[in-house]
């Protein structure tokens, strides 16, 4: 079984340069791709076609921009972390803060360019899964915005853990379905939106959250996110001169990830590390890392990294954030691993939740768990690199929805 | 492409056409609800008239399945199985059959088995054909070569959302039957079906030679046989798997299974 991945680690390195990714059918290497249904080629079809077409009028960048700008609150600040860049003893930290962005995180980067596309395309109903809740709201918020009927997939399980974003969503007049197939996380609503989406395909369009599922959307929700990493280019320029030695964020499928990166993959001198959740420990087995625990297999309309037993079949993952609880990562990442541009670690349950409070307790920011990753691995990373260096984290949300979780693991009574 | 003709699936419709007939495709979990149990089911489905026999490969994920087929799909899991106990199920049964069989799932896997080491094995077991829900023409290409290889069908769907396009691109790749999706939706028995069917199934045949099943949803004699007016077979998947479900007394509900399918093979027989 190895050695499909290590052929395919060759051959990917072999493929075009990043940034020439997807090709036409949406490879990225040997990665990606289109693996659907016969019933929604037609339709996936007609989104690229609308995007290729629209990415490119002025009319539609020019509405992208004013509601990321008027609505979303961008450009997001990117903030030197002092006080823990001193307990952390090395590089300094900066956090571009996506958790600032309306309805707290990254996610609403990309519904916002999603739902001008479903306008356009004359859709009346979207559809979305979430784990977190995070693209959920994401979601629900642009659909009340804009007047289109709105239903949102979310396992069981998280909507056990993350109530607030429930009761978000359905404030904001989106329906929410739980989950109750397989393991009732992420990659279960993933197929619930699925199968809602084969049957309603006419008058539905799905809002996938994140950077993976059928071409075009790890292309589509990448070129939406990007802004984070154009942004954050040209302030840490302002800001100090130069570009960051290393950029470091959480990977579940990847989307915050891909946005910070993009706009830095032909700067050969930026280091980028992506972090993955490890929550027991990977020697355990109960992770959700794909890349650094699993084998390239096909699921939910891409071939990726997937946590699968030797048959195949794909398994239940453990984080102790719904928003990284998921058994898939993106297609380009599994690409930017294999060519060696992006690195690709793990942070454990026990070792977020330390980033979490060093966090809030140095900078007055509560980060959401899934960012959390990304804190404590940069913590970690700063202290191995000289004075004076650049980190820049992507904290890509919040962490109010984590406050339940959170309270328990430290045994705190709210 | 080089076994074009000989393969068994067409040659079933060749037979089958020549004598006016239609044919019965019947779909269930391999291994369901446990490996043994589903090998007297086979048995059961081929003496009341079943002409092809779709395996269903078992998935973690069945993303285009209704919850018949899904819950299926989860006890053949948990009676581990697994393609190699599938094939072991083809290869027992095929000795003694005149049917064909085919098998039906997910790509994950199939690509998990490896693609070439898969063909192989399916054909030393006997199995005629493979149709693999996500993987669209487009992505399909090693597997079919491999197959081809081995005088293995590649089995394509088609579904009310295909334009003439995709029919073409989907006919130019095909071979043993196209399956023609009814609805747009997930497996599952329906009360009702779309009557656009004859429509769809006239504008498909001016793109292919292909014999074409309708299937997804059928689960009565009656719509069977009018699927067959215009249609060379009838495709029941979750009508079937419904019965199975129920299946606590064995020998009860296998003698129901018969009794449901020969209902079905003379619904679409009567002239």
């Amino acid at each position: 079984m190895r050695k499909t991945g290590k052929d395919s680690r060759a051959s990917a390195r072999n493929a075009s340069r990043p940034g020439r990714v997807p090709d036409r059918l949406g490879h990225f290497g040997i990665y990606g791709g289109r693996y659907i249904s016969e019933t929604l080629m037609p339709a996936v079809m007609e989104l690229e076609e609308a995007y290729l077409k629209w990415k490119k009028d002025p009319g539609f960048k020019k509405e992208f921009a004013y509601y990321l700008g008027e609505y979303v609150g961008r450009p997001t600040p990117l903030y030197y972390a002092e006080r823990l860049t001193k307990k952390a003893g090395g590089a300094d930290i900066f956090l571009k803060r996506e958790d600032l962005c309306h309805t707290g995180a990254h996610k609403i980067n990309n519904t916002i360019g999603q739902i001008l596309l479903a306008k356009r395309m004359g859709k009346k109903r979207v559809i979305a899964e979430t784990g977190a809740g995070q693209h959920g709201v994401a979601t629900a918020t642009v659909a009340a915005m804009f007047g289109l009927e709105c239903e949102i997939y979310m396992g069981e399980d998280d909507i056990k853990r993350q109530l607030p974003n429930v009761f978000r969503m359905k404030l904001l007049g989106a329906k929410v379905n739980p989950v109750t197939s397989g393991s009732r996380t992420l990659k279960d609503a993933m197929n619930e939106a699925l199968r809602d989406w084969v049957t309603n395909v006419y008058n539905t369009f799905y809002i996938i959250g994140t950077v993976a599922g059928p071409h075009p959307y790890p292309m589509l929700v990448r070129d939406f996110q990007s802004i984070i990493g154009v942004e954050a280019r040209k302030q840490i320029q302002a800001m100090t001169g130069g570009l960051p030695d290393l950029l470091v964020a959480c990977v579940g499928g990847g989307s915050n990830a891909i946005g910070l990166f993009h706009a830095f993959l032909e700067d050969k001198k930026v280091g980028m590390t992506g972090v993955e959740a490890g929550g027991e420990g990977l020697k355990t087995g109960r992770h959700a890392a794909s890349i650094n625990g699993g084998r390239v297999g096909v699921l939910h309309g891409n071939k990726t990294y997937l946590l699968q037993d030797n048959y195949g079949q794909i398994i239940d993952t453990h984080s102790i954030s719904a928003g990284l609880d998921y058994p898939g990562v993106g297609p380009e990442h599994a690409y930017l691993n294999d060519t060696g541009r992006v690195g690709y670690t793990t942070i454990t349950d026990k070792e977020a939740l330390e980033g979490f409070k060093a966090l809030t307790l140095s900078e007055g920011i509560i980060p959401a768990l899934e960012s959390s990753h990304a804190v404590a691995y940069a913590v970690k990373a700063a202290r191995e690199m000289r004075k004076g260096s650049k980190i820049i984290v992507c904290l890509s949300g919040r962490g109010d929805k984590d406050l339940n979780t959170v309270s328990k693991a430290f045994d705190f009574e709210i | 492409m080089a076994a074009k003709g000989k393969n068994r699936i067409e040659s079933l419709f060749e037979r089958l056409r020549a004598d006016g007939r239609k044919a019965l495709i019947t779909f269930v979990t391999a291994g369901d609800p446990d490996i043994p149990t589903s090998g007297r089911i086979i048995r059961e489905l081929e003496k009341s008239g079943a002409d092809l026999i779709e395996l269903g490969i078992p998935f973690s994920d069945p993303m285009a399945d209704g919850p018949t087929i899904q819950a299926s799909s989860e006890r053949a899991l948990r009676s581990n199985g697994h393609i190699d106990e599938e094939l072991e199920l083809v290869r027992e049964i095929r000795k003694e059959a005149r049917y064909r069989s085919s098998l039906f799932g997910y790509y994950n896997p199939v690509f998990n088995y490896g693609l070439k080491r898969f063909a192989k094995e399916i054909r030393a077991a006997g199995a005629d054909g493979v149709l693999i829900v996500d993987l669209p023409a487009e992505e399909s290409d090693e597997l079919k070569a491999e197959l081809d290889r081995n005088s293995v069908d590649l089995i394509f769907l088609l579904t009310p959302t295909s334009d003439e396009n995709r029919m073409r691109l989907v006919a130019s790749k095909a071979s043993g039957f196209i399956y023609f999706v009814s609805v747009t939706g997930v497996t599952g028995a329906r009360k009702s079906l779309s009557t656009d069917i004859p429509a769809y199934v006239r504008r498909l045949r001016k793109f292919t030679n292909l014999p074409i099943g309708v299937g997804f949803g059928i689960s009565t004699p009656k719509q069977a046989r009018e699927v067959c007016k215009s249609a060379d077979a009838a495709v029941v998947g979750s009508a079937i798997v419904n019965i199975i479900a129920g299946m606590k007394g064995p020998k009860k509900r296998m003698g129901e299974l018969g009794t449901f399918v020969s209902g079905l093979k003379r619904g679409i027989s009567r002239p």
